[in-house]
């Protein structure tokens, strides 16, 4: 057990087929760091939920493995699991019962959750996503955003090492999923490893250290969020009356898919970058008189439309 | 087979093995400032894991509506057939010999009518009121998506399901009760009470026909045993409540029909509701058990044939609900 710690989440060759239907996830090779918050990003269809669905032990993988907290999982659930929160597609509750009483239930089917603490740690939970007023209130009457804090909730009713998200912030207002995120550093600082999906790009890239990205139940790509954006090149702006000359000027020094309308010059900068401010001089040198001269960082979503070339749709 | 064996690994030991669970990772775990971890409190949790699981199962069939108005019709059957009593035999006297069993006796002793609401909603309702109960207990989980999050707390299919049948058990001798202390009241509001005239031509004190009751509730429990089982193992196989309860309720009628098909006399034995009408040999001095015995041991049998099915299932599933 010494040495470094198993991987928070490690899977072999991951694959899941529906009864008489297409893979839902095919060869996923993934490995979450512990101590990361680890964002795992794809269109709708691509095989998140049903990843998270074999990770703890709900659907059998039809090939292949995965190891949760460096135990075989489904067949070390009941170690594993205790050490494990979790939120899968959206939050169940039981209407006819208040907030407080579904988490009391929830916790009393963990065997190993103690019941001496029980109400003190129910108790925090509510606190802990904003629900404390609202926890003796039937869960029926619930708003969706508030049935997701207490999902959430739930998933934070003990101490965890991993929390698995999958799309926390679905429902939530603009100010619940600064809560959430806060919420996920918080957890984060703590040592949890989070592992956190969805489809809101710039939400993993406020949040998450590491990623991966999904696409038609394959693993496109996984890494630190900072080299994966790195990865995808940035463009160059510049606005000149010479369009002519500068088109010519920015091919001659590699960049490609170099457009231009009115008075307005964009290309993608080649890789690896080269110096902007090189590049600037040689427009001058050439004569282009340039007004205003600038580059636009590639975000995570240009990295994704990179990587799969296509837009981020749903897969048929 | 390797999915089967490695969920029944999880399942049987969520129970036996609940104390390496609760002491081994729990210990591990960085950061944890509760109890969880010290080992006086982990032994507690072990103590109580089950309790606290089958609490909470209670509580969820119990705060529900339905199950309020499964018990309220359940209620109301005595009060309305003691009424009916008592009316008709006001007026016309005719009707005395038809009728459900026991019902001429009601008028002259009013325990008769725990007698005859027994019989009377043994063959449908309370049945009837079990199947809903059970078929829904697995699927209307799966249905609101609660099954997933029991699952990952960790509940344990194995321990999960065996809690759930335990509670519908509950529920059928609840529901038993209910029948019979509405009758009780309605009898003794209705009619006079005092010694009983058994069916064997003896009369026994109060005291000893109320003991009598009694037992003919605990049998009238254990009948519905088997149609109980039934309705777990079908609720494991939809994520449909309403289906399941449906589908539970339909079989219940299909093997009471197949029960007054004289041509099926062959297989009759076999079905689980032959025996139910022996309790009325706990009427009798000295009381005759055959019937009793037999009908203990075919819902045993049905009770582990189809919890059997249950495990079979539930523990193999693909939960995607
Ligand atoms: N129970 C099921 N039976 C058959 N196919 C399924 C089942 N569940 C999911 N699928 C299929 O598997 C694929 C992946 O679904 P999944 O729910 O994992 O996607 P997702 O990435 O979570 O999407 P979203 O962002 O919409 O939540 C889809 O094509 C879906 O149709
Ligand atoms: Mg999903």
């Amino acid at each position: 057990m010494d040495g470094p710690p198993a991987p928070a989440i490690d899977t072999r060759g991951l694959t899941k087929r529906f009864r008489g239907g297409q893979f839902a996830v095919r060869g996923l090779d993934l490995t979450v760091p512990r101590g990361s918050v680890f964002g795992f990003l794809g269109p709708n269809g691509s095989g998140k939920t049903t990843t998270i669905r074999m990770l703890l032990g709900l659907i059998e993988p039809t090939s292949g493995g995965a190891r949760v907290l460096g135990e075989p999982m489904p067949r070390a659930a009941r170690q594993v699991l205790p050490r494990v929160g979790a939120l899968i597609e959206g939050p169940a509750l039981y209407g006819f019962l208040t907030g407080r009483e579904n988490l009391l239930r929830y916790d009393a089917a963990d065997p190993t959750a103690d019941p001496a603490t029980r109400t003190a740690r129910v108790g925090a939970a509510l606190e802990r996503v904003g629900l404390g007023a609202a926890s003796a209130k039937k869960a029926r009457v619930y708003s969706l955003g508030m049935k997701q804090r207490l999902g959430l909730a739930r998933a934070l009713l003990r101490p965890r090492e991993l929390l698995v998200l999958d799309e926390p912030t679905n429902g939530l207002d603009p100010q619940g999923m600064r809560e959430i995120r806060t919420l996920v550093r918080e957890v984060a600082a703590e040592g949890t490893t989070v592992f956190l999906s969805s489809h809101l790009l710039d939400e993993i890239e406020q949040v998450c250290t590491h990623a991966a990205v999904m696409s038609r139940g394959e693993l496109v790509v996984q890494g630190e969020v900072a080299e994966l954006s790195a990865g995808a090149r940035g463009r160059l702006a510049v606005t000149t009356p010479d369009v002519a000359d500068a088109v010519r000027v920015l091919k001659e020094h590699g960049l490609t898919d170099v457009g231009a309308d009115a008075d307005r010059v964009t290309g993608e900068l080649p890789q690896p970058a080269a110096d902007v401010a090189e590049l600037n001089a040689a427009l001058v040198a050439a004569g282009v008189r340039v007004r205003a001269f600038g580059t636009e960082r590639a975000s995570l979503e240009d990295a994704f439309v990179a990587l799969t070339g296509e837009g981020f749709d749903v897969a048929g | 087979m390797s999915r089967a064996e490695a969920d029944v690994a999880t399942g049987t030991d969520a129970g036996a093995g609940a104390p390496a669970a609760g002491a081994g990772p729990a210990a591990e775990t960085p950061g944890t400032p509760e109890g969880s971890g010290t080992p006086t409190a982990s032994r507690t949790a072990r103590a109580l894991w089950s309790l606290g699981l089958f609490r909470g199962e209670l509580r969820i069939v119990f705060r529900r509506w339905r199950t309020a108005a499964l018990l309220g019709v359940l209620a109301a059957i005595p009060v309305l057939v003691g009424i009916a009593v008592k009316f008709q035999t006001r007026g016309d006297r005719q009707g005395a010999g038809d009728g459900p069993a026991f019902i001429a006796d009601v008028t002259n002793n009013g325990l008769f009518l725990v007698f005859t609401s027994l019989a009377v909603t043994l063959p449908f309702f309370l049945p009837m009121a079990v199947g809903v109960v059970a078929g829904d207990s697995v699927a209307g989980e799966a249905n609101a998506g609660t099954l997933r999050y029991l699952l990952v707390a960790p509940a344990g299919r194995t321990r999960l399901l065996l809690t759930k049948y335990a509670t519908v058990l509950v529920f059928c001798g609840v529901a038993t009760l209910v029948v019979a202390l509405a009758a009780l009241a309605t009898g003794a509001a209705l009619f006079p009470f005092g010694d009983v005239t058994l069916i064997s031509g003896q009369t026994v004190s109060l005291g000893d026909g109320l003991l009598r009751a009694l037992a003919i509730a605990g049998v009238v429990a254990v009948s519905l045993v088997g149609i109980a089982a039934l309705g777990l193992f079908v609720s494991t196989l939809t994520d449909s409540a309403i289906a399941a309860m449906a589908t539970t309720v339909g079989v219940l009628l299909t093997v009471q029909i197949l029960g007054a098909v004289p041509q099926l006399h062959a297989v009759q034995p076999y079905l689980f509701p032959h025996y139910w009408m022996s309790f009325a040999d706990l009427l009798r001095a000295p009381a005759i058990g055959s019937a009793i015995a037999r009908n203990a041991g075919l819902q045993a049998l049905y009770a582990a044939v189809f919890v059997s099915a249950a495990w079979a299932r539930l523990t193999t599933r693909d939960v995607t609900a």
